[in-house]
């Protein structure tokens, strides 16, 4: 979760989120680089004692700051498109999950082997134990195990909502009508946290996530399933 | 309806839904609903022909794991009144 004055990405969980970091990084860089690039010249031409007017032709200065820009451009480009792709492939998941919006809940539904069908809210403040993190914890979580391909269906039963796991770099839109597929692999277990993500009336701001990732072979033992 | 136990998936084995190359897109409702269709089709016509019907369950098994539950009721709610849109 992120903590109070928390400016940056939280902490990767997922693969695809480790290199969305990296990309972050390297587009910040560039972005500073320009920034300090154009105040310099700000500086240099506020402070300047050369008044010559007469000035009117610099072609290999303007060929120069038409193809920077371009390459700067593609470099910028290309690590995305990656990144684009890299989640798009077809990842074989191994387990299929899905997570259903509603005003203000959202649903979770285990099927492939057997049916577990459970609904989670926010815990009201009054009903919060000591540690529990107001706004962000729920009476029932999604529990999933770690380092394997998860599928996760979302779609809603009202409104648009949307699904979000920043650790994971995960933020599909719930929509009624559609069924949209995600898929992810966590890389450690704990305990991730994620708000709505699409505004959904009142308590828009009062349904998190939060996903419990544990050992494959804990999970197998079927925790889950003993209510 | 159909055996219980022949609709769930072998003990022992996490299994999910496949990728489907037909429905490669990330809206997977296409895939959700054709596999609802093509089970009532394949129950229908191998019980026309007085066969087994136990090849029909990888379609349950399919759309069981993809399609949300209350969807799936109300189909089903459809077919037995008669109304369900979809050709079977």
């Amino acid at each position: 979760m992120a903590h109070a004055t928390q400016v940056g990405l939280q902490d990767a969980t997922s693969p695809i989120m480790e290199e969305l970091i990296t990309f972050h990084d390297h587009a910040l860089m560039i972005i500073f680089l320009i920034c300090f690039l154009v105040l310099y010249a700000l500086f240099l031409t506020l402070t300047t004692k050369l008044t010559n007017t007469n000035i009117s032709d610099a072609q290999e200065m303007e060929t120069v700051w038409t193809i920077l820009p371009a390459i700067i451009l593609v470099l910028i480009a290309l690590p995305s498109l990656r990144i684009l792709y890299m989640t798009d492939e077809v990842n074989d998941p191994s387990l299929t999950i899905k997570s259903i919006g509603h005003q203000w809940y959202w649903t979770y539904e285990y099927t492939d082997y057997g049916g577990l069908i459970f609904n989670s809210y926010m815990l009201p403040p009054l009903f919060l134990e000591p540690g529990d993190l107001r706004l962000l914890d729920v009476d029932n979580r999604v529990v999933l195990p770690i380092e394997t391909p998860i599928r996760m269906m979302i779609t809603s039963q009202d409104v648009l909502h949307s699904w979000a796991v920043p650790t994971l770099g995960l933020k599909t839109d719930a929509i009624p009508g559609r069924l949209n597929q995600t898929t992810f692999t966590a890389t450690r277990p704990g305990v991730y946290y994620g708000q709505c993500s699409e505004i959904c009336g009142a308590n828009h701001s009062f349904m998190p996530i939060v996903l419990e990732l544990i050992p494959l072979k804990i999970f197998e033992m079927g925790p889950v399933f003993t209510l | 309806m159909l055996d219980v136990e022949a609709q769930e998936p072998p003990k022992g084995k996490w299994s999910t839904p496949p990728f489907d190359p037909r429905f490669p897109s990330q809206n997977q409702i296409r895939n959700c609903y054709q596999n609802f269709l093509d089970y009532h089709r394949c129950l229908k016509t191998r019980t026309r022909r007085g066969k087994s019907t136990q090849p029909c369950e990888y379609y349950f098994r399919v759309y069981h794991s993809l399609c949300p539950i209350s969807w799936v009721e109300s189909w089903n709610e459809q077919i037995k009144n008669g109304i369900f849109a979809g050709k079977i």
